[in-house]
């Protein structure tokens, strides 16, 4: 875990921008790994922008985090271009073999499963997304050996 | 010089088929050949070729390669590059034969480039290629012979309607502005783009991001800006990187900054990223999150050309509108008008998602019919299925069946039915989905993307949700579907913003075409409920 001080670094690096908050919770979102209570209390402090407000802000954006995710995020779209194609069929299977429901993290915390709103590449629906990586023309299966592959790797860097 | 262009689409959907490796491929084998004096490969945008794997050009051949695989690389660099010899089995027939040699773009059959001229033809990484095609041509005479109100002329009479969704007149919302005085005002481009199955937008910024740069410090000339901000998807990272590059190379070649050309205007241009919020696609709550705050609409009037961004004067427009504008200044407004219809002057960018053959990104002049886009365009359905629906305009959008194929899409015709281009997202549904299961997930996506603002939208898209899982998962009764018609009615009349009022079109939509469809299934739960009890 990074020192808190940092975050005095973060904000002061964004004096003359004007209306910094979400780039200053982007960054330290990216430094903290998400945004807890000490760590949005400081950010508040250095910012000398109420608690409250922030935590709003925090609260509203999907890219802000406040609880701790896994290693990995999946994100699958389920909007209506992908879900004619088959997403929910996608997203059951996934569910099944990480044994979560959307919103849930593995228990050996190397994924977590989310919704992504549509990411506009539904010419080549059903789409997910693993960290920053996207793939498209899912299948059941072909979702799950791309899963496991990361499995596997995750577990060699490990 | 070089003799040889290579032209790879560098866009999300064939970077998920795997178009780097294949660049890099590219790259080392012409260098193993020898040829780097000769060839040159160019990333490009989008070539408007979608799911079909990874598309390649040679050019000046203009033959087209998709589907192409790491191992065939060194197939077509030792066969065509270096003999001459085209690869048949790898190349793409549906282009029409007249345009492979001689134009350098495609026609597509009824498309009518426009906005995409440049999308797919030039390295939108170079600031010279966009000048090479007339680029900022139309910015140096407005600075240099026209005056700001010429430019609002211009515009406004070319009946040139705003694409983000709305078709408001970008001429008179400029005028509004240009009226305002005050010591600063901002010109913002909408990148957020949200509306699930669009994404035209997107290939815009990635294919011609000086396009949409150029439109902005037009319109920061007509109505005397000297800041604009690109509000962009935080999940689109390329558009982001391209459009930032872009304004770096404008700033280098002083067509950003203080006294361009010399005629004393100032115009300067900033990224700023969105953080996921669907919502932020809304004017107003764009604005707020610029302003770092939680998107959530701000009451209107006044509207955002009097009190925008930091209080002052602000026009916000969508990528297409914009880049749309610079042709418009070098063409001028009759051109346009020769395009689309009375009504609905110019190009529309569609993007065709869903069962469809041949999804993708087009440009059709307005006035075409929805049969022309589906079974032309769109090569018809998949697997021999019939056609049940279509939704125009994202998951905001009206419902259109069969009885409409033929009716001349503009916006007079199409409010005839209930329905709008919106944000140009055609999503066609085949006859084998159950309507009551697809109204449900367009609840769900408006439960999820309802900012909680307002009651009606955030409790009214929870209850239809509720209710129409009811009727999917076997406990609904014909009573629920009136109870959802009801309540979408208030939803429409009463919601704060356009996301509530708007959510309740599609399921309305659905019902009035297919309300047999709803009956059905309330009546089959009817005959389980003794069963579950
Ligand atoms: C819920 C909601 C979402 C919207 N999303 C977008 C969007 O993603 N992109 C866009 O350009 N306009 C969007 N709009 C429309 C904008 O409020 C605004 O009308 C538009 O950016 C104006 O640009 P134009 O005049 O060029 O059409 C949205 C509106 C609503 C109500």
């Amino acid at each position: 875990m990074s020192d808190l001080n940092r975050i005095d670094q973060i904000v002061a690096g964004y004096q003359s921008t004007q209306s910094p908050l979400i780039y200053i919770l982007k960054d330290v979102q990216k430094e903290f790994g998400h945004l807890s209570e000490p760590v949005l209390t400081r950010v508040a402090e250095a910012t000398r922008i109420p608690l409250s407000e922030i935590y709003g802000v925090a609260t509203f954006y999907s890219l802000f985090t406040t609880k701790p995710k896994g290693q990995h995020i999946v994100r699958c779209c389920n909007n209506a271009p992908c879900w004619v194609n088959g997403s929910k069929d996608v997203l059951e299977k996934i569910k099944e073999y990480l044994e979560i429901e959307t919103g849930e993290t593995t228990e050996d915390g190397s994924f977590t499963l989310e919704f992504t709103s549509c990411l506009g590449l539904c010419a080549v629906a059903p789409v997910m997304m693993v960290d920053e990586q996207v793939y498209g023309n899912l299948t059941p299966e072909k979702a799950v050996a791309i899963l496991r592959d990361f499995k596997t790797k995750g577990s060699a860097n490990a | 010089m070089h003799r040889i262009h290579v032209i790879i689409a560098m866009d999300p959907h064939t970077i998920a088929q795997g178009a780097r490796s294949i660049k890099d491929a590219l790259v080392k084998n012409i260098d193993l050949a020898g040829l780097n004096q000769d060839v040159r490969v160019v990333e490009t945008g989008s070539l408007g070729i979608y799911n079909k794997g990874v598309v390649l050009v040679v050019f000046p051949d203009g033959i087209y390669y998709t589907g192409v695989k790491l191992e065939d690389v060194s197939e077509i660099v030792s066969e065509h590059l270096v003999k001459g010899r085209v690869v048949t089995r790898l190349r793409y027939s549906e282009i029409p034969e007249e345009s492979r040699a001689e134009e350098k773009a495609p026609r597509f059959g009824k498309q009518v480039r426009v906005v995409l001229k440049n999308a797919g033809m030039i390295d939108p990484e170079s600031i010279e290629e966009y000048i090479a095609q007339d680029g900022y041509e139309a910015f140096g005479k407005a600075l240099t012979e026209l005056t700001p109100k010429d430019v609002l002329k211009i515009v406004t009479d070319s009946g040139m309607l705003g694409r983000g969704g709305a078709f408001f007149p970008t001429g008179m919302k400029w005028g509004f502005a240009a009226r305002e005085k005050s010591d600063e005002k901002y010109i913002i481009c909408n990148a957020d783009e949200g509306e699930p199955g669009t994404f035209k937008d997107r290939l815009i910024l990635e294919g011609d991001p000086h396009a949409v740069l150029e439109g902005m410090c037009l319109a920061g000339y007509a109505i005397g800006a000297h800041m604009g901000y690109v509000y962009i998807r935080g999940e689109y990272h390329m558009s982001i990187a391209r459009v930032r590059r872009a304004i770096e190379q404008a700033k280098k070649q002083g067509l950003l900054g203080k006294n361009i050309f010399g005629s004393g205007f100032d115009f300067d241009i900033q990224v700023r990223e969105g953080a996921g919020a669907y919502i932020c696609g809304e004017e107003t709550a764009l604005i707020e999150s610029i302003e770092g705050k939680r998107g959530e609409p701000r009451d209107k009037p006044p509207f955002p050309p009097s009190v925008g961004l930091w209080g002052k004067p602000t026009i916000v427009n969508n990528v297409e509108t914009l880049a749309t504008v610079p042709q418009i200044l070098l063409k001028g407004g009759d051109w346009y008008k020769s395009l689309g219809t009375e009504s609905t002057p110019g190009t529309k960018v569609f993007t065709l998602v869903g069962n469809i053959n041949n999804p993708g990104l087009i440009e059709v002049p307005l006035g075409i019919t929805l049969r022309e886009i589906i079974y032309d365009i769109g090569q018809g359905i998949p697997n021999g299925r019939g056609f049940k629906l279509a939704q125009l305009g994202g998951t905001t959008g009206g419902i259109l069946t069969s009885e409409h194929l033929d009716l001349p899409l503009d916006i007079i015709n199409l409010r005839s039915v209930e329905a709008g281009l919106g944000s140009g997202a055609m999503l066609v549904v085949d006859d084998t989905h159950n309507v009551v299961e697809l109204v449900q997930n367009f609840a769900e996506f408006f439960n999820h993307e309802s900012c909680g603002k307002c009651t009606l939208c955030r409790e009214g898209t929870g209850r239809l949700v509720e209710l129409l899982h009811k009727l999917t998962s076997g406990c609904g009764s014909e009573k629920d579907i009136d109870l959802i018609e009801r309540l979408a009615g208030h939803m429409m009349k009463s919601a704060f913003c356009g996301l509530g009022q708007a959510a309740p079109v599609p399921i309305l939509g659905c019902l009035r075409y297919f309300r047999d469809d709803f009956i059905a299934m309330a009546q089959q739960n009817q005959q389980r409920v003794p069963v579950s009890a």
